[in-house]
């Protein structure tokens, strides 16, 4: 039986734990978390504040992206999200859950050739894909419940996530294989990039059917939800 | 040669300037919280890489305590809905070019920049090259977009600085992240977790073993908000010592279907900030845990499928 080591250093996940879910200000929390586990690993409170200050500017790369706002912003005074509700307008066919679902093949298609930068959030989402698919459903129903246009934006950014995790392990250079790759090497196993990525095709497949099919059943859940908007505004069931 | 430095130089005047605009704007009740918080973060972009750590430390909780008082949000808006309306007729498609600008010109960045020398030094640094092509392709699409639409000069860093106090603190949650999972790594958090499971998880049969790694792997990520933090830790404790040698699983299928199941475990935790929680915030959706709504359905489904290709493909 090996020695059960030390609890302590799980105070930090408690308390991260209990932060999410009682809705505290996460960046407090986690603040909070990362001293509390610092402090629990017997450091002193000077040698945390500066572990935690080294680690979050040795972080900084992960903000560059906030550099695209000025571009956003600028094409959205100038009438972008306006723009991109016309040309789906001009689309018959286009519903909301089609929109997504091109969108999710494309971005699982490029993420699987290593395009990952052709994707995201700030820079596709917001500005094209989120007022795409609102614009799509706009044309079929008219103006949209407010819960329904969140639930159509959060569908877009979920979108943009599953397409690119499920799309990016199926290139060889992408740094999770590189990552397994390196791990496998340090305990004296070697294998290839391309033996890694193949695995990836599997779960790549129903990533695509599971969320693509939810997308398209989502249509329906707008019909159903604008329906019932419009049932409690005429206080009885539509004629 | 252009380095990550040079990058977060034009981090440091985005957010020196969203502290500029959002402290001459009297209809953000809580102006100057706002200027504090990312005039700080400012500071951190221009100096941090030599200012000290523990000085670093200090400002990071100065944005912290600001945040945690409650930052604001101006209620200005510069241009109208009409005339969004009617400058999206005067300019129609061409509104997409700018916007496109950026990933197009990343991606193709990425690729070109790393092979560019100036009299024998590379360009730019070639670990970084993915972010320095995304920091340049944004000045691109900038430009693109002043040549095209010729707004005021002062246009871009106004609509910068409203769509940044849209997202508020959580555009600096995903660093604080990172910050606590090296917190974690040097407690020895993985260590204790691992430790754990491997004594009170039943994993007397290969299916059982299968299930316990991939189920850890989702788990583990949602606490480290990262499947690569939770990969060496969950595949060094139950992957390679039960599923693979005890039981003869298949190394390369056990290590690339666990990969694939903590990113299940990323689609449902508030912990991957950057894809779960600053997307809400950027779409300005009341539910702050709307995005993860939206991808839990997907995400057990798809951890499911990987436990039965784990199962299947490892032991043929």
């Amino acid at each position: 039986m090996p020695d059960t080591p030390s609890l302590l250093p799980l105070v930090g996940i408690l308390i991260v734990i209990f932060g999410f879910a009682f809705r505290l200000n996460a960046l407090l929390v986690v603040t909070l978390a990362g001293i509390a586990t610092g402090l629990a690993s017997g450091q002193s409170l000077p040698a945390v504040v500066a572990a935690f200050g080294k680690a979050f500017v040795d972080s900084r790369y992960i903000a560059i992206v906030w550099l695209a706002l000025p571009v956003i912003g600028l094409a959205e005074r100038s009438g972008l999200k306006e723009r991109a509700r016309d040309v789906i307008s001009g689309i018959k066919a286009a519903t909301a859950g089609r929109v997504l679902l091109v969108y999710l093949a494309l971005r699982q298609a490029t993420s699987a050739l290593g395009l990952v930068s052709l994707g995201g959030h700030a820079q596709m989402v917001r500005p094209l894909v989120a007022p795409m698919a609102e614009g799509a459903a706009e044309n079929a129903h008219g103006d949209l419940p407010r819960a329904t246009r969140e639930r159509i934006k959060a569908m877009a950014a979920g979108v943009d996530n599953v397409g690119m995790f499920f799309g990016e392990d199926v290139f060889v250079a992408i740094g999770s294989i590189l990552l397994i790759r390196g791990f496998l090497e340090q305990n004296g196993i070697m294998v290839e990039p391309l033996q890694l990525a193949r695995w990836a095709i599997p779960t790549a497949i129903v990533a695509f059917v599971v969320h693509g099919s939810r997308v398209l059943w989502f249509d329906r859940r707008i019909a159903r939800e604008v329906a019932a908007e419009a049932d409690a505004s005429n206080g009885g069931p539509r004629a | 040669m252009i380095t990550l430095d040079v990058i977060y130089v034009l981090m440091g005047l985005l957010t020196g300037g969203i502290a500029v605009v959002n402290a001459r704007d009297a209809s953000n009740p809580r102006r100057w919280r706002n200027t504090l918080f990312w005039g700080v973060y400012a500071l951190l972009f221009f100096a941090g890489s030599y200012l000290g750590d523990f000085v670093n430390g200090v400002l990071v909780l100065i944005m912290v305590g600001t945040a945690a008082a409650g930052l604001g949000q101006g209620t200005r808006e510069a241009v109208t809905a009409e005339q969004r309306a009617a400058s999206a007729r005067r300019f129609g498609s061409r509104l997409f070019v700018p916007v496109l600008v950026v990933p197009i010109a990343t991606f193709v960045g990425s690729l070109l920049l790393k092979d560019l020398t100036l009299g024998g030094v590379p360009l730019v640094d070639v670990k970084q090259v993915t972010q320095i092509a995304l920091g340049l392709a944004t000045v691109l699409g900038l430009l693109t977009g002043l040549v095209m639409l010729r707004p005021p000069v002062s246009a871009p860093i106004v609509e910068a600085r409203r769509l940044m106090d849209s997202v508020g603190w959580a555009a600096v949650l995903p660093q604080s992240l990172a910050a606590l999972g090296a917190l974690f790594a040097a407690s020895g958090v993985g260590n204790v977790v691992s430790a754990l499971a491997t004594t009170y998880l039943p994993l007397g049969t290969p299916v059982a073993a299968v299930a316990a790694y991939a189920i850890g792997m989702a788990l583990f990520t949602m606490i480290m908000g990262n499947a690569f933090a939770a990969f060496p830790v969950m595949t060094a404790g139950i992957g390679l010592p039960l599923v693979v040698q005890q039981f003869g699983g298949d190394v390369v299928v056990v290590t690339a279907i666990g990969m694939l199941s903590g990113f299940c475990g990323t689609l449902m935790t508030p912990m991957a900030a950057n894809f779960n929680i600053v997307p809400a915030a950027l779409l300005e959706l009341t539910d702050r845990y709307g995005v993860i709504r939206a991808q839990v359905p997907t995400a057990l489904a798809l951890l499911l499928a990987n436990i039965v290709f784990m199962a299947i493909f490892a032991f043929p």
